[in-house]
């Protein structure tokens, strides 16, 4: 480890004309970050088109390249080996970006963990809420949002539209995650109505066009009227499902053009606000956070307009729910609950609120949840 | 008289030197031809898409190789890609088509970091032979399958390979979020952390890690074994005609079993050397196409393990200049892969040259 760090400190001497010139702007930064222009530099693992969750992070990038003195360079595509560590440093030394917002969530450790103490002097953005302070660098930050919240509103929608009271959920990985999009989904449909269940299937990866496809018209075979999905790119689940004439609920990003009659609504990162209060702070040269999360209040995330087969009980529940949870707190994992086999989650007193660290280690389903988490 | 003699002593000499001569260079001119007109390809096609060609080998030039951070970057990628190719060309050897190197990479991942940890309480070098027998073991055994479904049931092993490979990953994943799933990896199933003892650091002067250079050892020590030792020799002929080395006694279908192994276990210290010196443990982005990447390096090299080397440096380079290209050109990151399937098209039409090209036939250059 000793040998890593020599030689760190070469290749950082290495980077000469670059180097120096982010050093001074590093220098300098304190007094005028806002006279000097800003690179930013956005990493996405999948590509920026992908109606899910890198082309909902390059959707915020696109509302950073709007603002004032900033540039932004963008690199899609990245896997999370040392090519993002190699992509990380030629931003840094060939663009001379100051700010990196590597996006996905396997990019942290030990990825940026490895760069991030080289260059001292620059910020690194992960998106995951990994960073804590006693480990970690401080010119590394992590900011996540509580997307479980659009996710049971996105049941409420789903919960009015099922005419089978089957609803389905096409998942990537039984990881806390995802289980507590798929709960917080079928809670919201039992919202509406207590006798609806959920079934999910587990493709096992983030993005494999063929098994999301197939779990798609498996869960259409078996009756789900409206399904939704936790993978990287909804587009494929969007797609089939509406071919077979079920409703859709989006995730990730808006993928209501993918469907335009049977997209119910669709939990939303709203990136663009996030990124931009970032770089206003930079520019007004404060630092950013290490460690910043909000929900739907604190437009970290937001629903897609409600589309036509939504009807208006749906509607008006809809809106009374998400006025609800605008005012902070709201639990969808309360009391009464048990878990899909008959253990007890939260006894009638227990509520869990979306900011409740209790959740980021979930690993059940909750009962009228049709499936298992393999463990 | 005298001149006839002194002809009839020199012709021989000058034939017998352009007969070995020629053919080496025929050996590098084809993959050349194959190389630069896969090259003139994407250049009509760059410029189809209203793109600088020159614009884009600058590029290349400046992000894979111009400078020290560059050289490090290219250099990086490389070390998985050789012990891919290698995976490809030892089998292709013996007339062997293999296709599903990932599947060996990441069971090799897998071994090490599962033997990594449960050896963690043993001194460092014992736990990295463990390391190294379990990443090998593994890989050469799953590899090994392929060679026995081939010999004793005659599966194709091109087709059975590449399946292998995705039921490699399936059970690497199933293992990874399971079985040796370390409960405090929530939302990205891994491995516990390898001991710091048993981590691979970065060589000095090139900052890369070591499996650059036991990378490019095994590809010497591949290129001895079949250029320069009996058993190469037996694969070589096996390669040729399976049935003629058999009628010769040689062991075909044990040296074929045994060159997919050998093939699968350094395919697997690829990934012992991605889990080692890059993630610390074993997960998903252990998954990162490597092992294709090898077979276009394999082809390319024309399945000498010598000229793996320079054609993984090459290809490494270009995968580095991808970012740049992006960034600067606003190309999409395909561009690199219509790279490399051009470069492959050409390179499979350009073996269809040998023996064809007139300039570097000995015939062309003297009476025989």
């Amino acid at each position: 480890m000793t040998n890593r760090k020599t030689l760190s400190r070469r290749s950082f001497l290495n980077q000469s004309a670059a180097g120096i010139g982010a050093l001074a702007l590093g220098g300098t930064a304190q007094q005028a970050f806002a006279a000097t222009p800003l690179t930013v530099g956005f990493i996405y693992v999948g590509p920026r088109d992908d109606f899910g969750y890198n082309q909902a992070h390059a959707e915020g990038a696109a509302a950073v390249a709007a603002m004032e003195g900033v540039t932004v360079i963008e690199e899609e595509n990245v896997p999370e080996t040392q090519d993002v560590q190699n992509t990380m440093q030629s931003m840094i030394q060939f663009d001379g970006a100051t700010l990196l917002f590597p996006t996905s969530f396997g990019y942290f450790n030990p990825h940026i963990l490895e760069v991030a103490p080289n260059y001292p002097d620059l910020r690194f953005q992960h998106c995951g809420g990994l960073w804590n302070s006693a480990e970690h660098p401080s010119n590394v930050g992590s900011y996540f949002g509580y997307i479980g919240m659009g996710q049971y509103l996105n049941g409420i929608a789903a919960g009015h539209a099922t005419q089978s009271k089957k609803i389905g959920f096409v998942a990537a990985k039984p990881i806390p995650q995802v289980l507590n999009n798929i709960n917080s989904f079928l809670l919201g449909a039992r919202a509406v109505d207590p006798e609806i269940v959920c079934q999910v299937i587990f493709t096992g990866e983030w993005s494999l066009a063929v098994k999301e496809a197939e779990a798609t018209n498996a869960l259409a075979d078996q009756g789900c009227d409206v399904i939704t999905c936790h993978v990287d790119g909804p587009k494929v689940v969007v797609e089939t499902a509406a071919g077979r004439g079920a409703y859709v609920c989006g995730y990730h990003a808006d993928q209501s053009a993918l469907a335009p009659d049977l997209y119910l609504t669709g939990a939303e990162w709203n990136w663009a606000g996030v990124y931009q209060n970032m770089i206003e702070t930079v520019q007004a040269g404060g630092s950013i956070d290490n460690f910043v999360r909000g929900g739907l209040a604190d437009g970290f995330i937001k629903m897609s307009p409600l589309g036509p087969a939504v009807s208006d009980a749906a509607r008006n529940q809809f809106e009374a729910v998400k006025a609800e949870i605008m005012q902070g707190g709201f639990a969808a994992i309360k009391g009464p609950l048990n878990d899909n086999e008959g253990n007890v989650i939260a006894t009638a007193s227990q509520s869990f609120p979306e900011d409740d660290v209790a959740l980021e280690s979930m690993d059940y389903l909750v009962e009228g949840v049709i499936g298992s988490t393999g463990a | 008289m005298a001149d006839q003699a002194l002809h009839g002593r020199r012709l021989p000499v000058r034939a017998a030197a352009l007969e070995t001569l020629l053919p080496r260079i025929e050996a590098v001119a084809i993959p050349a031809i194959g190389l630069i007109g896969g090259f003139a390809i994407f250049a009509v096609f760059l410029l189809s898409q209203g793109k600088s060609p020159v614009e884009f080998a600058t590029l290349v030039w400046k992000a894979g190789y111009s400078s020290a951070f560059s050289l490090q970057n290219t250099f990086s990628r490389v070390a998985p890609l050789l012990f891919a190719a290698l995976c490809v060309a030892l089998p292709a050897r013996l007339g062997l088509v293999v296709i599903g190197g990932e599947g060996a990479i990441v069971l090799g991942g897998l071994g090490a970091g599962v033997a990594g940890v449960a050896l963690a309480g043993l001194p460092s070098v014992m736990g990295f032979a463990g390391m190294v027998i379990a990443a090998m073991g593994l890989a050469g055994l799953w590899m090994g399958l392929v060679g026995v479904m081939r010999v004793k049931r005659g599966v194709n092993e091109t087709i059975a390979s590449l399946l292998m490979a995705y039921i490699a990953i399936a059970l690497f994943n199933h293992f990874v979020e399971t079985v040796f799933r370390d409960p405090a990896s929530l939302n990205k199933p891994s491995t516990a952390p390898l001991p710091d003892g048993l981590r691979v650091g970065d060589m000095p002067v090139i900052t890369t890690h070591w499996g650059l250079i036991v990378g490019i050892c095994a590809c010497i020590a591949c290129w001895v074994l079949i250029e320069r030792t009996k058993l190469g020799f037996a694969a070589r002929l096996a390669g040729d005609s399976a049935r003629a080395a058999k009628v010769q006694g040689l062991p075909v279908d044990r040296l074929i079993i045994g060159f997919m192994a050998l093939g699968g276990a350094l395919a697997g210290l690829a990934g012992l050397f991605e889990v080692a010196a890059v993630h610390g443990s074993a997960n998903a982005s252990l998954i990162a196409g490597y092992g294709y990447t090898g077979i276009l390096v394999s082809f390319l090299a024309r399945h000498n393990p010598l000229a793996i080397i320079p054609v993984a440096i090459l290809l490494g380079g270009i995968e580095a200049s991808s970012g740049l290209i992006q960034r600067r050109m606003d190309l999409p990151d395909a561009t690199n892969l219509v790279l490399q399937g051009m470069i492959f098209v050409a390179i499979l039409f350009s073996e269809t040259l040998t023996g064809r090209l007139k300039l570097l036939q000995p015939g062309t250059w003297g009476r025989t």
